[in-house]
């Protein structure tokens, strides 16, 4: 393994309240106190002036659409655009095709993982096809490296089911992830109900039908002791719901989504498919509720809901295309735009958002960058302004909002466990 | 000033001095219309074609015959006889038809925002014929063009829409129409139905039917969208006609002079009472009447004509 000294970088780790000018040193793909002179003559030297020195982003929701959907994305490609965004760590759901309701699948996704550029934990789902009718073996997916559970994108609508789950899960120490929808709420919308649906004469998914299911889940939690992560909020009533959950104490947790904070149903007005996902973009309330969840903790933490599409899908009718927009090569930009400079964030506390915090929600060894820790580092530039082409990028898939915008904040260097996988605009890592 | 479109795609994105423009353009076809000949050359060699991805006779065939009474070659077809049944995209199916060397579009389709994802698409102008709960640009320009028939102009003047206007593009682009032309518009219904959302438009919602009928000049019905709606928002067909259905005794709250309007197709003894549909108060007829003029216009403008220029018919 090759000995790595990062120099004169702004080092910010928030796990360990780190923040100046300095160093940072690996060895062994560990982070180390300090290398010695003969090992400084030895190691591979990065000069970081200039650029901010982090933990590896961490996010715990993307979707890399293998095995059966690799047109979309692969575990190679989405670990890509991972690196490239600054993430080192990413936890995939299981909506893939065969949906990952078995440790056979699971067995199939961490074989394919070793090939990663990035460390890609595996999802198992809560129920067999994700159907909501009976639960998966959680204690088979556990033994075959599930870091948790979910059905997301589809929403357990029975209670009686979703309570035996969590208490079922709880056993083996699996959190269960929701993405919380009412469908009998929200069928066939695609869009936040509201004026906007009300202009465009699009089918509203009213916020309440999100409001509910948080709530059910809250109250579940309360009642079973389970640790339920609610996935991609999106409106204020639920922001609201978890900052009282917060305070009495239930287990829960919570995600934005860098979209849900930089936009609003306002960008549908030309049926750009590439604004289309589930749960929508909401009102300017409802962002300004969810950035106010995310500074005061009662949001957890940022998970970008990466979730690629062909150009063949999108380029439909809005009623026919399918849900989900690109985020992990833009994720840090736009949350740097947003919570930084538009919502004065500290920058530290964004980037605890981004790593300590999303890998405590499911008790990943990563986020931080102290001494003994897996060597995951990003490094960027906040100030770099740039132009984000879609087709230039790593995903194999091209539906971002952002694409032919300018973003500010840029990663330059993303190491892997000691390794520099990414750097300078392009993956250099060797399996 | 010249017309400038290529495409009519919504109401709103129309000024109202276009909206003038196309009624006035209207009106010289109307006239022809009249005539005993109806015929005019002016599309003589252009084709156009009737992309009908959704059900509809009334306005197929309004579009069918504006078109012949122009002399262009106009062909219809739908849904379940086109490739789109095997899995074609509205690209391919609209590129095809623009490299059969179309001149035109005419699309209905229930997604909304499609025909102006067709008009990013093809090169050929793209008229809307109806979009989901979206647009209905040409029934909203004809029942403007029969109210001011009618009224005059339609400025100051109380328009009530009645019925299902939730899933209504008649009365989204009615409501575009006549607000930018300075009519009061109230919209009413059950509240399911009529949300309030609506009032961001630029309209009065009610959900009470004798105040808000009461000094309406004109009260346009709309039908119970049974097909569009998701899951029951009213509880009978029988109940909605108990609470706002048009009947004898409800037109007493009208003004007299005041007229009944209804893009069709109607559901007899459901929002309106048969004896009322077919009473001198009702302008449906000359609805229906007025659309071919409205959609001659339309298509004239569209293709580049211009609204003096409006041809006499040949003998």
């Amino acid at each position: 393994m090759p000995l790595l000294w990062i120099t004169n970088g702004r080092v910010i780790d928030p796990a360990s309240k780190r923040d100046g000018v300095g160093d940072v040193f690996i060895a062994d793909g560990k982070f180390v106190a300090s290398l010695t002179t003969a090992q400084k003559k030895n190691a591979k030297k990065i000069n970081a002036r200039g650029l901010v020195v982090c933990p590896g982003l961490v996010d715990i929701h993307v979707h890399f659409r293998e095995p059966g959907q690799t047109h979309k994305e692969t575990i190679l490609t989405g670990s890509h655009a991972a690196a490239a965004g600054g993430f080192t760590t990413v936890v995939c759901m299981p909506n893939t095709a065969p949906v990952a309701d078995n440790a056979g699948t699971i067995e199939l996704i961490n074989n394919a993982a070793r090939k990663a550029a990035v460390h890609v934990y595996p999802t198992g789902c809560i129920t067999v096809g994700m159907k909501g009718a009976q639960l998966a073996p959680h204690g088979s997916l556990k033994k075959a490296g599930v870091v948790a559970l979910t059905d997301d994108g589809v929403c357990i609508q029975s209670n009686e089911l979703m309570h035996r789950a969590v208490e079922y899960a709880k056993m083996f120490d699996l959190s269960v992830l929701d993405h919380c929808q009412d469908e009998s709420m929200t069928e066939k919308a695609v869009m936040n109900e509201g004026v906007v649906s009300t202009r465009l004469g699009l089918r509203g998914w009213p916020h309440a039908a999100e409001d509910i299911i948080v709530a059910r889940n809250i109250i579940l939690s309360a009642y079973s002791g389970a640790h339920i992560h609610m996935q991609h909020i999106s409106s204020a009533m639920s922001v609201e719901l978890m900052r009282r959950a917060k305070k009495d104490g239930i287990n829960v947790t919570a995600e934005a989504t860098p979209h849900h904070i930089a936009l609003t149903e306002e960008s549908l007005g030309t049926y750009d498919t590439n604004f289309k996902m589930n749960p929508p973009l909401r009102t300017e309330k409802d962002r300004q509720a969810i950035i106010a969840g995310l500074k005061d903790g009662t949001l957890a933490c940022i998970g970008t809901d990466h979730a690629p599409h062909t150009p063949d899908e999108k380029d439909r009718e809005f009623d026919y295309a399918p849900n989900g927009i690109t985020g992990l090569e833009t994720a840090l930009p736009v949350c740097l735009a947003v919570l930084v400079r538009e919502n004065k964030f500290k920058l530290p506390y964004v980037i605890d958002l981004m790593t300590r915090r999303a890998a405590e929600v499911l008790k990943l060894p990563a986020g931080t960058l102290a001494e003994g820790a897996t060597a995951d580092v990003c490094l960027f530039d906040p100030e770099e302004t740039w132009l984000y082409e879609a087709k230039t990028g790593f995903s194999k898939s091209l539906n971002s909002p952002w694409s032919g915008q300018k973003l500010t904040g840029r990663v330059k260097t993303t190491i892997v466990s000691g390794q520099v996988v990414y750097h300078d605009g392009k993956i250099v890592y060797e399996v | 000033m010249p017309w400038h479109r290529k495409h009519l795609l919504t109401v709103e994105e129309l000024s109202c001095s276009e909206i003038e423009q196309l009624l006035a353009t209207a009106g010289a076809f109307r006239r022809i219309l009249d005539r005993k000949v109806k015929k005019v050359p002016a599309l003589r060699g252009k084709t156009i074609v009737n992309l009908f991805l959704e059900p509809s006779t009334r306005t197929r065939l309004s579009f069918e015959m504006a078109a012949k009474f122009l002399s262009a070659d106009v062909i219809s077809f739908d849904a379940a006889s086109s490739s789109t049944s095997k899995g074609e995209t509205l690209r391919d199916t609209a590129q095809n038809i623009q490299a059969l060397s179309a001149d035109m579009i005419v699309i209905r389709h229930s997604a909304s925002g499609s025909p102006l994802y067709l008009s990013r698409v093809l090169d050929i102008p793209v008229v809307n014929a109806g979009d989901g709960a979206h647009e209905h640009p040409t029934q909203a320009l004809l029942d403007v063009f029969t109210m001011q028939e009618k009224l005059g102009s339609v400025k100051g003047r109380k328009i009530v829409i009645l019925g299902d206007i939730l899933f209504s593009r008649v009365a989204r682009s009615n409501i575009h129409a006549l607000t930018k032309l300075g009519a009061n518009v109230t919209i009413v219904g059950p509240s399911t139905l009529v949300p309030r959302w609506f009032e961001s438009l630029g309209v009065q919602v009610s959900h009470n039917l004798r105040s808000a009928l009461a000094d309406a000049d004109v009260v346009m019905l709309l039908r119970i969208q049974h097909e569009r709606q998701a899951s029951s928002h009213f509880p009978s067909l029988g109940e909605y006609t108990s609470m706002f259905g048009l009947n004898q005794a409800r037109a007493e709250w009208i003004k007299p002079d005041a007229i009944i309007m209804h893009p069709g197709p109607i559901n007899r003894g459901v929002e309106i009472d048969s004896a009322l549909a077919d009473s001198p108060r009702s302008v449906i007829l000359q609805q229906v009447t007025n659309g071919i003029a409205v959609r001659m216009a339309a298509l004239y403008l569209c293709s580049g004509g211009q609204p003096e220029q409006v041809t006499t018919p040949v003998e």
